[in-house]
């Protein structure tokens, strides 16, 4: 902000004592802004046109180089979209009733024998558990290989990553979202990212996939109640000299129909490794009482 | 919420007398009912090696079959690690010795030399960015960082349930772990020195037999004071140790100070 335009904003305002300065506070509710919360989330603007806005338990658009966090109930689904093609969606996932039991990239990639995330590859624990499987895709350019920025990366990249700069790093994000749900910075593990892709060469090196354009977006649902934490940041492998990120559209819902996944769906007999992940987190859920 | 699941009813397995197995021990022989893991057979060959870069050593142990070990090698110290049986997994997790939440971080160790594969002048990274070690010298074509480590739970995934019992590289690491205040949290994507695991065109992914041989060798670099945790890996159900748990040497050298290192250049 220019030094000016400070000045005129300071004008606006009339914070003289205290009676003033509460009104003056109270007359910026409510406004809007391109990225925020909406609250309740059945008000959200942009509510997927197949669900109902009643059914809504998140609904936000996340600041480019922004983050969020959020609980999510057993069931639920969470739909992540890219308006513009430039979101970068760096997404860890936690057992919300033990989070030592988090996100392994390892075995998310191993387990399924496929290394690029797509409709029906389920996010694996550590623990032998699904703790969200992907449902459905319109993208299919995401990574499990590459993770999100560090400070080090941007400051050599961008030539900064203060956090209250222009160039976030998305574990410096990753840092404080857990820290809101009691989690240290050991507690941040390898992650995956949605709408930005690389693909591996056969020399081994990654070739930039980038955006499959603007308006697509992942379903995932949650196997167990999650902790979820989403850093908008760009992809460290995003060969371009500017740090450019979209804004990042979360929507969550839950109505009876929104079950975890069981043996009735299709998905639950894909493949051996996945039928016995879910055997596992029934078991795991139905010990629990959830 | 209760699910019902068309499960086939297995065979019942039904072992009677219990068998028994004589190991041998440090006060001699032991017979015991536990079913531990494999072993290598007598047969096979073994080579010891030496380390790869010329200095003084400053520690020289061996690791047995499906055990862990753990070590701290100060900065410029290198670490030669010795596939002596050929083709054995070492899994292995780096923490900056002084401060562990500073961990071993396989995906900026990929993004940052932008390839997915460990080779000849691979610099290990953090969490951070920063450089833990880095390998200076290696006898394996590509060296593995995306496979992870084996564990009881991932192995019913992978083999079924009926593996459960086996030991695995997470219970490796918990127990080594546990020595340095290290705990599930900490156990993060690994390397797995001598393993094979390539990504093919389409993305499919897996272990597969490996390129090692006995006494084939990598050595490590500290480029901080670095802990070091390694999980001879006593995996029995793919080739991720050529079905055939070999010892593991590792050897910190204090090299000499002349030294050049082609990873550098």
């Amino acid at each position: 902000m220019l030094k000016e335009d400070w000045v005129a904003l300071a004008a606006d305002h009339s914070t003289d004592t205290v009676l003033n300065a509460r009104a003056d506070a109270r007359a910026q509710g409510g406004q809007v802004s391109d990225w925020m919360p909406y609250l309740p989330a059945s008000s959200s603007p942009f509510c997927p046109d197949d669900v109902a806005p009643d059914s809504l338990t998140w609904a936000e658009t996340v600041a480019p180089g922004g983050y969020t966090h959020k609980v999510l109930a057993r069931g639920t689904r969470l739909r992540l979209e890219d308006p513009t093609g430039e979101a970068c969606a760096h997404t860890l996932v936690y057992n919300a009733l033990e989070p030592t039991e988090r996100l392994n990239v390892a075995d998310t990639q191993k387990i399924p024998w496929q290394a690029y995330l797509g409709a029906g590859h389920p996010l694996l624990s550590g623990d032998g558990r699904v703790l969200a499987t992907i449902l459905t895709d319109t993208s299919g350019r995401h990574d499990a290989f590459c993770g999100t920025s560090t400070a080090a990366w941007n400051a050599l990249r961008y030539g900064t990553a203060l956090p209250e700069g222009p160039a976030p790093a998305g574990r410096d994000l990753f840092v404080k979202a857990a820290a809101k749900h009691g989690l240290g910075p050991a507690d941040v593990p390898p992650s995956v990212s949605f709408f930005q892709g690389v693909r591996v060469a056969s020399d081994g090196s990654f070739e930039w996939f980038g955006s499959s354009g603007a308006g697509t977006a992942v379903e995932l649902v949650a196997e167990l109640p999650l902790i979820v934490l989403i850093a908008n940041v760009p992809h460290p492998r995003d060969p371009r000299p500017e740090y450019v990120v979209g804004p990042l559209r979360v929507h969550a819902w839950r109505t009876p129909e929104t079950f975890p996944t069981t043996p009735a769906d299709e998905r639950f007999d894909a493949s051996p490794e996945v039928r016995r992940a879910y055997l596992n987190t029934l078991d795991y859920a139905e010990a629990r009482g959830l | 919420m209760t699910t019902t699941i068309d499960n086939p009813v297995m065979m019942p397995v039904t072992t009677v007398p219990v068998p028994t197995t004589t190991y041998l021990t440090p006060d001699g022989q032991l017979i015991s009912s536990v079913p531990v893991g494999a072993s290598y057979a007598d047969n096979t060959h073994l080579e010891w090696g030496d380390p790869l870069v010329p200095g003084a050593v400053v520690l020289d142990e061996q690791v047995a079959p499906r055990a862990s070990w753990s070590g701290v090698v100060r900065a410029g110290q290198v670490l030669t690690i010795v596939d002596v049986g050929g083709n054995q997994s070492g899994d292995c997790l780096l923490y900056n010795a002084h401060h562990t939440d500073e961990r071993y971080s396989a995906q900026d160790t990929l993004a940052w030399q932008d390839n997915a594969y460990i080779r000849t002048g691979t610099v290990l990274r953090s969490n951070l960015g920063r450089a833990l070690m880095t390998v200076v010298e290696n006898e394996i074509d590509r060296q593995d960082t995306i496979g992870g480590a084996c564990s009881r739970e991932s192995n019913t995934l992978r083999y079924g349930h009926h593996v459960m019992y086996h030991h695995g590289c997470r219970e490796n690491f918990l127990t080594e772990g546990a020595k340095h205040g290290l705990g599930m949290r900490d156990i993060v994507s690994n390397i797995n020195w001598f393993m094979n695991v390539p990504v093919e065109e389409d993305g499919a992914l897996g272990i597969v037999d490996g390129m090692s041989a006995p006494g084939k060798r990598v050595a490590l670099r500290a480029e901080i004071d670095t802990l070091v945790l390694i999980s001879n890996c006593p995996q029995m159900n793919n080739p991720c140790n050529d079905f055939n748990p070999t010892p593991l040497r590792m050897i910190v050298s204090e090299p000499d100070t002349d030294l050049e290192y082609e990873a550098d250049s």
